[in-house]
């Protein structure tokens, strides 16, 4: 089955216009040019002494090729009891115009309207095509190795432990390990990063990426259904099930809009001529217009489309958004909740400073890489890489761990000491105290003060530019939340530019501090926290917003949150405010547009101002036009 | 159990919404879903019943939008 849709698919790539478009196109053309023919032949004065009957028929001609089909439709779905449906309203309209002897009218109104139609059709067509396009992630076939032979499978059929290859410039269509083979890998389509990663045996690889030049050999560590891929088509395809308020308020409206205008059609066309007499040929025809204004088509495709639109586009910026509902969220969002380590910060301690006294900053660094040379605290292990050489060990000798306090060891016969300030005070060292932010260790040498190095967790690239760039976009208040030491956590703060920090907090205090703030925010102001997706699942579901750091396919994170940033960038998250509101601010365009023109025009309609062309306009016109304005949102970056 | 349907000549927004409430009105159908822009219909409804179920929305689906067919697997 797949194939045929695939194949259909091609078709209408192929030619841009399906099938039943093109037969459309050709019976518009047909109805036209027979319209034009009449239409001379009218002005000419031609018609003038034919009896009205024989008007009628040559008029019918061009009526059915347009219509048959619209006619045929009203007749079926009435017996099915679908009664006010576009195919009705169109008939009853034109119907009602051949009734008043209206014929050019008539047939004018249905090709118009039937032009509309085919627009909106390819409209619509054109942009889902645009869109699955964007989100094309999905791999069609994998290359599985059996026996020294490689055959082309469904990545379905594929077991976890198989060995697929996969060649240069195929997509990735599993999960897996590189055993063999090196290549840099495209993610752009995952994460929107439009620099390759580097793959080689041993480094994991995420299905949906591209291969670049080199063939890999792939050890596959997923199931096709819980593969990466498989999982953020399914998030995409549902994150339109995930209705925003806007959509359901169109979806309620849509049901009292079409029986209202109709009801009030009735009036029209009985109330009148029975109060002020006279015929009732002008007033059905008033009501006629009010029946083809009844459709609330242009409001029905276009607010979901722009919202499908939104999404699209944060997807290509490498941002999931798992319904538009979190979409319309995101846009009134103005307070934003980070967990210090590991979305502002790397999570990974570093020397940042080191201040000798009395030695060079590398004799101070060698010191304190070979004091430090057996210890496995993370620490430690900076201290060690920063040093850049694996210590050696037969330099030193006697060490001894100070518990609470660092290390006492001999080095190159020198008696040193490395630890906390503690230490320094417990040996009795006359040492400078440091003021810094950072993890502060003291070194002192045969007694005497050596100097400090401050370790601390750096701050992610780009974390203040994300800071600067979300209070460019209207975000109040930034907050930054930690378990960490509040010295360190407020040289962040300084340093990024957050606005208020609350360190020294167990898990359950930051569910604690996004519920005082989530009380103290306006109401009709978002929330958005976020994390790593590590341990703080809880608060992600707590905020009105839960963004999470999708590292790549943590299954935990992207479960839990409501916007995953694909690759970790927070940088990201303006991007994602001004996606969300581009697209609300065009939902609400359109909505504002449909129903100004609706109303405008039944207002005229009823004082016999507006003709049916403009009843027409203000139906499929409209529709086309608030189409092609929410494809807009599909292009914000 | 939950079962994706691929969905041909859609070609209307309203119709969908009026599909995806037919369904939902079935017994047995525990929650439906039928997307314009995806061309798609998700149905959740009771496993024992799943086949009589699914000839139940496909003629509901007929009455609603005769045009559009439902691609089963």
């Amino acid at each position: 089955m797949d194939s045929d849709i695939r194949l259909l698919l091609s078709k209408t790539e192929d030619f841009g216009m399906t099938e039943k478009q093109k037969k459309m196109l050709g019976r518009i053309i047909a109805a036209f040019v027979l319209f034009v023919a009449l239409l001379i032949a009218e002005h000419t004065g031609m018609l003038e002494n034919v009896n009205v009957w024989i008007q009628f028929v040559v008029y019918l001609v061009p009526y059915l090729i347009i219509g048959y089909d619209i006619v045929y439709k009203a007749v079926r779905n009435i017996s099915h009891g679908q009664v006010f449906d576009e195919n009705f309203l169109m008939m009853v309209a034109t119907v009602g115009a051949f009734g008043v002897q209206e014929f050019s009218e008539a047939v004018a109104v249905m090709l118009f309207y039937q032009v509309g139609e085919l627009f909106q059709s390819y409209a619509v067509g054109k942009s889902r095509q645009s869109i699955s396009a964007m989100m094309d992630i999905c791999p069609e076939y994998a290359n599985i190795e059996q026996n020294g032979v490689l055959t082309q499978v469904d990545p379905d059929d594929v077991e976890v432990g198989d060995i697929i290859v996969i060649k240069p410039g195929e997509r990735i269509p599993l999960d897996g390990v590189v055993i063999e083979g090196e290549s840099l890998v495209d993610t752009a389509a995952l994460t929107g990063e439009s620099v390759p990663r580097s793959a080689k045996a041993g480094d994991e690889i995420i299905s949906g990426c591209v291969n670049g030049s080199g063939t890999l050999k792939v050890k596959v560590t997923k199931e096709f259904d819980d593969s990466t891929v498989a999982k953020i088509l399914e998030l995409v395809e549902n994150a339109s099930s995930k209705k925003a308020k806007v959509e359901n308020f169109i979806t309620k409206f849509a049901k009292y809009y079409t029986p209202v205008v109709t009801i009030g059609a009735v009036v029209l066309a009985l109330v009148p001529p029975l109060v002020l007499g006279g015929g009732f040929a002008e007033w059905i025809q008033r009501a006629c217009i009010f029946l083809v204004i009844s459709c609330p088509c242009a409001l029905v495709i276009s607010v979901p489309m722009g919202f499908f639109g939104g999404i699209g586009a944060a997807s290509n910026v490498g941002v999931l958004v798992k319904g538009s509902n979190y979409l319309e969220a995101v846009a009134e969002m103005t307070t934003i909740v980070f967990d210090k380590t590991g979305t502002l910060t790397k999570g990974e301690f570093k020397v940042a400073q080191i201040q000798p006294q009395g030695m060079t900053e590398t004799e101070l660094l060698e010191i304190a890489a070979l004091g430090e040379g057996y210890s496995t605290h993370p620490i430690a292990n900076s201290i060690r890489e920063s040093y850049g050489k694996t210590p050696d060990m037969k330099r030193t000798e006697n060490a001894n761990e100070i518990a609470g306090h660092g290390i006492s060891i001999t080095v190159d016969n020198k008696a040193v000491l490395i630890g906390n300030e503690k230490l320094m005070k417990k040996e009795g060292i006359a040492y400078t105290p440091c003021q810094s932010g950072g993890t502060v260790v003291y070194v002192a040498c045969d007694g005497k003060f050596a100097g400090t190095l401050v370790i601390s967790d750096t701050v992610k690239d780009g974390a203040k530019e994300a800071i600067s760039a979300m209070k460019q976009v209207g975000v109040k208040k930034c907050v930054m939340l930690t378990g960490d030491r509040k010295e360190a956590a407020m040289e962040v703060a300084k340093e990024l530019g957050i606005d208020e920090v609350h360190a020294e907090l167990l898990p359950a205090d930051k569910v604690a501090q996004v519920e005082r703030l989530l009380r103290e925010k306006p109401k009709k102001e978002k929330l958005a926290f976020v994390g790593d997706g590590i341990n703080d699942a809880p608060v992600l579901t707590r905020a009105d917003i839960g963004i999470a750091m999708g590292s790549m396919g943590s299954d935990a994170a992207i479960e839990a949150a409501d916007v995953v940033l694909m690759d970790d960038d927070v940088r990201k998250i303006a991007s994602i405010v001004r996606i969300s509101r581009k697209t609300l601010s065009i939902v609400k365009q359109n909505i504002v547009f449909a129903l100004g023109v609706k109303a405008i025009v039944l207002l005229l309609g009823a004082f016999g101002a507006a003709n049916m062309w403009e009843a027409v306009f203000a139906d499929v016109g409209v529709s086309v036009i608030a189409i092609l304005n929410s494809m807009r949102a599909l292009k914000e970056k | 159990m939950k079962k994706k349907f691929k969905l041909q000549d859609l070609d209307c927004a309203n119709c969908a919404a009026k599909m995806e409430d037919a369904i939902k009105k079935i017994p047995g159908v525990n929650d439906a879903n039928v997307s314009f822009m995806m061309q798609k219909m998700t149905v959740d409804a009771e496993d024992d019943k799943f086949d009589a179920i699914m000839e139940e929305v496909v003629r509901v689906c007929a009455k609603v939008e005769p045009d559009c067919k439902i691609l089963m697997k």
